[in-house]
């Protein structure tokens, strides 16, 4: 989670000349080599360990692999553990949206209307090209709100459990440890209903081997994506879960919000998820408030405020 | 030896700006991303949590005084792909770190590398960077 000091008041001015002279004494410091005094230390240094994500039972991640040959997808079944690799961190990050990251692409210029681009200027994201200091953001998830939808997609996006029965189905999100719901027994979304973090969710088999959802009735305070890309009332987002083949499914989000943007837009275009070992254990991811409060105490406030502010 | 340190200083900031990794100018706000510094410290504590892992250690600088660090990396989850575990380093461990550190000149930085008392090196996640190669990007 990239949670920002919260108790700070103050504006940071630069301190170069600061910096630099805490750099001189330390760097003087590493200047004279160590001194080896055994065979074991003249020995070249070993290689740091593979890379590998594990459960903390010692079971490994299993990466989404490009070209892999894998058996069928089995028909209207998308259950099972996912993980969309580290890439997915990466590209989900501090651009936003990984199908429209806010680089300055005119490509990736997200069809806002007039009343989109005020709501979107009144965010104020703690990364990113529109970034302000750490004391200036107004991101709610920075101060533990839920993500809600569709941030729980567009950000963090991790492991996912996917649990399939006969009326709905179950997402298990590792990002903030929450859930949703999505009916499939043919009922609408509801008309005007009282807001959730969340959302309403309906969904249905477009095909053998897609799942389409559909989702309303998002409370307004929720982000699209990390760098603050707005929302009202009226959006409605569509998810479509593809089972490539029985290890791959690839996910697809669109926004579509008329009040926000001139035209719906695809903001996740077939990230794959790659299915994992059903015997493989998420981890946790909490932003709990007193974690946040040792962190702002260790790093985030000192990391704001200069010596004895 | 003052030429020498002079020399030696120069170089060792020249390598590590050449040496950093490609940081977006939109990263984190907080860190001086010009600039990067190794340290060589006793750990004091080391937190294996969310929001982020921070490595507490004892630095001496020249003059005897003990500088109290905080070096952060990302949360267990992330750091977990670098392999970096709860034991990677103990209480007493003698350790050097490599640091971005943070504009305000406080002891705080975030870790770029860590040496571990049996020479194995660790390597942090820098600042989240921009979104990169389209070639690695999943289809667009």
């Amino acid at each position: 989670m990239e949670i920002i000091p919260t108790l700070l008041k103050r504006f940071v001015a630069l301190e170069v000349v600061l910096a630099l002279l805490i750099i001189s004494p330390l760097t003087r410091c590493q200047t004279a080599p160590p001194q080896s005094e055994t065979a074991k230390d003249q020995k070249a240094a070993p290689a740091g360990p593979e890379p590998v994500d594990a459960d903390a039972w010692g079971q490994p991640i299993i990466a989404p692999e490009k070209g892999r040959k894998a058996a069928p997808a089995p028909r209207h079944d998308i259950s099972g553990i996912w993980d969309p690799g580290m890439r997915a961190i990466e590209v989900l990050g501090v651009l936003g949206a990984s199908a429209m990251p806010e680089d300055g692409k005119p490509e990736h210029q997200v069809p806002y209307t007039a009343l989109g681009l005020e709501a979107l200027n009144r965010s104020k994201p703690s990364n990113g090209p529109r970034s302000v200091l750490p004391a200036e953001t107004n991101d709610p998830v920075v101060y533990c709100d839920p993500q809600g939808m569709p941030r729980e997609d567009l950000y963090e996006l991790r492991t996912t459990q996917i649990l399939q029965a006969p009326q709905r189905v179950v997402f298990l999100y590792q990002f903030a440890k929450v859930w949703r719901v999505v009916w499939m027994d043919g009922r609408d979304l509801p008309k005007d209903p009282e807001p959730r973090w969340y959302g309403y969710s309906v969904g249905k088999w477009v095909d053998d081997y897609t799942f389409v959802v559909q989702t309303t009735g998002v409370d307004e305070r929720t982000w699209v994506d990390r760098v603050g890309r707005p929302h009202s009332s009226d959006l409605r987002i569509e998810e479509r879960f593809h089972r490539v083949d029985h290890d791959t499914l690839e996910f697809t989000v669109t926004i579509d919000d008329p009040k926000m943007y001139t035209k719906p837009w695809v903001a996740i275009d077939r990230l794959p998820f790659r299915l994992q070992s059903p015997k493989f254990d998420v981890r946790e991811m909490i932003c709990s408030p007193t974690d946040v409060a040792e962190y702002n105490k260790l790093v985030g406030t000192p990391a704001t405020k200069k010596h004895g502010q | 030896m003052k030429g020498k340190f002079g020399m030696a200083l120069a170089l060792g900031i020249g390598i590590s700006i050449l040496s950093l990794p490609l940081l977006a100018h939109h990263g984190n706000a907080a860190y001086d991303t010009g600039k990067n510094i190794t340290l060589k410290g006793t750990v004091t504590q080391w937190i294996w949590a969310n929001p982020h892992c921070v490595l507490r250690l004892d630095v001496t600088d020249d003059h005897g005084q003990v500088v109290q660090w905080a070096a952060e990396t990302e949360n267990p989850s992330s750091m977990i792909h670098f392999g970096w575990t709860k034991q990677s380093l103990k209480t007493g461990d003698q350790v050097t770190v490599t640091v971005l550190p943070v504009k305000t000149g406080n002891p705080v930085g975030r870790i770029l590398e860590v040496v571990l008392p049996d020479g194995q090196k660790l390597v942090g996640r820098a600042l989240p960077t921009e979104y990169s190669k389209p070639e690695d990007s999943p289809k667009q």
